[in-house]
């Protein structure tokens, strides 16, 4: 068991930093000048721009300043924008909206998406079950903006049910109805799959040999096939809860709550790139650790891997 | 709560005043409903016997003939598309029409049923303590939890599981399939029912394993009180385990009678057949088409091969094994599952890695010549399966299955291909217009003989048979076999046929080598390899499977036993 989280951990650090690499190439790939751009419409003198250049080490070759980077990241630092305030600090306020909205909507997703899975499942081939399923085909082919446009419209604006946007309301009214929009996407692929993995589960010959031994169906489903199906099940909600934390980008924007995503958003279009690495840099964290996590519970849930 | 194990089994022709049955079915018929548009399936039609106290009554038929699904119905574990109609009557309870939760009550603390494949019947999350308990504590609910566990540890001391009180601990992917299958003994006799449904116990087991498995199950006997109805398609089993024997065919039953009876003189046809099919040890001498003088189509020297399991630790599969094959011979690779048997096979077809040694298939070295040259001397190697419906491609029909080594290596087209196709299936007994037929559309044997056809499509030098009947119903099996001999001796191909049956083996093989873990332990004749065997593994092999012969498995078990 410890080997298996030791050996778990150092896989976790090589995909950080490849990660890590990977997108601070990449905004430092981005169309145009940072520092010039900062002067707006007037041009900076030539002297001012050499002396931010050295500032920021921008005038280092790229694999040094990533270097420097990932030095100051095991010390705490997610770096300074080119304004000079500390990434670090102007996501502060910020995490809270995300992380309440992305917990909701992963709350959603695991709530609805076992319960409605483990509905379908159990009932293959019955209307409930093609119910279900017409459902998440619906639910992955309408694009989240359009679900967010028209759900804000009719639920908040002509319904007045949900505050139209903001987070001033709080938790949970405000988050709801942003959380359900993106929530759904990730809820079908959930539900399908529990609904899989028990339509599997139902025919193995164990679960014949606990009804023979005359345990009561209620037991067979609720402790059993509950627990055999969610191994599957518990590895896309990991994914789908990292997915949640990044991609509320849209979502943000829409009800205009101000989170992470959407400083995510402010910092590219400026070319902020520091602050764009660091908020990254801060998702990816985040879905690693998640992913451990999960993986952990999966080795609780199932002694084949344990043992492995 | 629970009750007294009754002494000694009453034997069900001896006693003269028949108290009444245990379990009794009258007339039991089962019907699927397929479609609508389609008829029903009768699966089980009208169906009667009787299970008495503390006898083993063997319920023995082919694939399709009913005789688990009788089992399943009478604890109303079919699915929702079947229908049950007829009695089966528990002491006076009348199970048939019972609802679910009545019945639920009676399975496991009055009838409980064991499975096929023990590695699969146990929930792979839980631990063995945890699921022995749980079933335990569903029927016997004032049960406390120190109690519980005891009677847990009790129950696997039973089974004869070594280490009880450890092996609580153990989850199901930590025991070997004869230890899963005691437990799942030990579970169904947890509760002491009065009827034990054995179906197919020790057929996913070795024969080594099985030897072990039907032990226990026969001291149990004494020990519970518990009538057994032994489901199996095994004769041997049949003959060391039961005192009456049913058999069932297309859903009826043809005959019952005491074991000694059914065997000594079976009154239906078809009892006669199925008997006759079984193969036993004992074949004539027969001349051997090998040629000694030629070079030889497999030569093995000093073979090993090691792999890597998941946590890194090198398993040595096949250990300094040399072998030859020479044309025309038909030499018998035996041993059981993880002996390594498979491995050398795949190796003869350069499928697996060879860590050291030599193997040289139709005169081409593995491994020193050119991956081009490999290539092309397996397409002088035929290989057959053991289970067609997977080793045939499902949307290919017989005619493409079997023409396409023609096509791609031989180069014949329409006229051609079509006639050489129509010859192949000539040879193994199919009407050449089923080419035009899909492999879902043939029973089980007929796919093996489109597998065989395919495999002697180029006219191979060596023939690799890797457990070709094992899939198959005996009777089956028999025609097959028949066939593939006949085929050999007609072509002269080399053949390497693996398998872990001793008797077919006889029936079939020049030569016999026998395998265990990894190591070849024994080379020789046939004849002297099965009657005069010189390794202790080969004698217990022998010794473990049972035979055919009520009498003679009985002298077999004393013998082993004083030994």
């Amino acid at each position: 068991m410890t080997r298996y989280a030791v050996r778990r951990a150092v896989e976790l650090l090589i995909v950080f930093l490849g990660v890590t690499l990977i997108i601070y190439l990449m905004v430092f790939a981005l169309p145009g000048d940072p520092i010039r751009s900062l002067g707006g419409d007037r041009p900076l003198p030539d002297n001012v721009v050499a002396e931010l250049r050295s500032r920021y080490h921008l005038d280092e070759p790229v694999l040094q300043q990533y270097l420097r980077y990932i030095g100051g990241l095991f010390q705490g630092d997610l770096g300074t924008n080119f304004s000079g305030q500390s990434v670090a600090g102007r996501m502060e306020s910020r995490w809270p909206v995300t992380i309440t909205l992305a917990l909701t909507a992963w709350g959603i997703q695991v709530v609805l998406g076992v319960l409605l899975g483990l509905f379908a499942g159990l009932r293959r081939g019955r209307a409930g079950d093609r119910l279900v399923l017409a459902g998440t085909i619906l639910a992955t082919s309408i694009p989240v903006f359009v679900v967010a446009v028209t759900t804000q419209l009719v639920l908040g604006v002509r319904l007045g049910w949900f505050p139209v946007a903001g987070t001033s309301e709080g938790w949970p009214t405000a988050y709801l109805l942003p959380a359900v929009v993106i929530a759904v996407f990730g809820l079908a692929s959930v539900t399908r799959v529990m609904r899989g993995s028990v339509v599997d589960t139902l025919q193995s010959d164990f679960v014949r040999s606990l009804r023979a031994r005359g345990l009561r169906e209620r037991r067979v489903v609720g402790v059993h096939v509950l627990r055999n199906s969610a191994i599957p099940v518990l590895t896309l909600l990991a994914l789908d809860l990292g997915f949640l934390l990044g991609g509320t980008v849209v979502v943000e924007g829409v009800f205009n709550l101000p989170g992470v995503g959407q400083l995510l958003f402010q910092a590219i279009r400026a070319h902020e790139g520091p602050t764009v690495v660091g908020v990254s840099t801060a998702l990816i964290i985040i879905f690693l650790l998640t992913n451990l996590v999960v993986d952990l519970l999966s080795s609780v849930l199932d002694p084949r891997i344990r043992h492995e | 709560m629970t009750t007294e194990p009754t002494p000694a089994p009453a034997r069900a022709a001896t006693a003269a005043a028949e108290p009444a049955p245990v379990l009794s079915l009258r007339d039991l018929t089962v019907t699927f409903r397929v479609d609508r548009g389609t008829p029903d399936v009768h699966a089980v039609r009208g169906v009667s016997f009787d299970l008495h106290a503390g006898e083993v009554l063997a319920v023995v038929g082919e694939s399709g003939s009913g005789k688990s699904v009788s089992s399943l119905a009478v604890l109303g574990l079919l699915p929702g598309t079947a229908r049950v109609s007829g009695s089966a009557r528990l002491g006076d309870l009348e199970l048939v029409g019972l609802d679910d939760r009545a019945l639920s009550d009676v399975r496991g603390r009055r009838v409980a049923m064991i499975f096929q494949d023990p590695s699969n019947a146990l929930d792979p999350v839980f631990t063995i303590g945890f699921q022995l308990r749980e079933t335990l504590r569903r029927h016997l609910p004032g049960l406390s939890r120190a109690d519980a566990r005891a009677r847990a540890v009790e129950l696997l001391r039973m089974v004869e599981l070594p280490d009880p009180e450890d092996r609580l601990a153990f989850y199901p992917h930590q025991l070997s399939g004869g230890q899963a299958q005691r437990v799942m003994i030990a579970m169904a006799l947890a509760c002491d029912p009065e009827v034990l449904i054995a179906d197919e116990p020790t057929t996913a087991l070795d024969v080594t394993v099985q030897a072990e498995v039907l032990d226990v199950l026969r001291r149990l006997r004494a020990r519970t009180s518990a009538a057994i109805v032994l489901i199996t398609h095994d004769m041997g089993v049949v003959a060391d385990l039961a005192d009456r024997v049913v058999v069932m065919r297309h859903g009826e039953v043809v005959e019952t009678a005491d074991v000694a009876d059914l065997f000594d003189a079976p009154a239906a046809d078809y009892t006669r057949t199925l008997l006759s099919a079984v193969p036993r040890i004992g074949a004539d001498e027969r001349p051997s088409a090998a040629d000694a003088a030629e070079r030889p189509a497999l030569n093995v020297e000093h073979l090993v091969v090691e792999y890597r399991n998941r946590r890194g630790r090198v398993v040595r599969a096949v250990d300094d094994v040399t072998l030859r094959v020479q044309p025309g011979e038909m030499v018998a690779l035996v041993g059981e599952s993880g002996s390594g048997k498979s491995t050398l096979g795949r190796c003869a077809l350069g499928l697996a890695p060879l860590t050291s040694g030599t193997v040289e298939v139709v005169g081409t070295r593995l491994g020193r010549d050119t991956p081009r040259a490999v290539r092309a001397a397996r397409t002088r190697i035929g290989v057959v399966f053991q289970n067609p419906a997977a080793s045939l491609n499902p949307r290919y029909t017989v005619g493409e299955s079997v023409g396409e080594p023609l096509r791609v290596h031989a180069g014949l087209r329409r006229g051609a291909l079509a006639a050489r196709v129509a010859e192949l299936l000539d040879g193994v007994e199919l009407p050449a217009a089923w080419a035009s037929r899909y492999p879902h559309e043939l029973s089980g044997g007929q796919r093996q003989r489109v597998s065989i056809a395919r495999a002697i499509a180029l006219d191979p030098e060596l023939l690799i048979a890797d457990e070709p009947t094992s899939a198959l119903d005996v009777s089956v099996q028999a025609t097959v076999l028949e066939l593939f001999r006949s085929i050999q001796q007609r072509l002269r191909f080399a053949c390497l046929f693996i398998s872990h049956d001793l008797a077919v083996v006889d029936e079939l093989a020049d030569r016999v080598a026998v395998m265990h873990r990894g190591r070849l332990v024994e080379v020789g004749e046939r004849s002297r390899v099965l009657r005069a065997p010189e390794h202790d593994y080969t004698r217990r092999l022998l010794d473990a499977a049972p035979v055919p012969d009520p009498a003679a498995q009985a002298e077999r078990r004393a013998v082993r036993a004083a030994v």
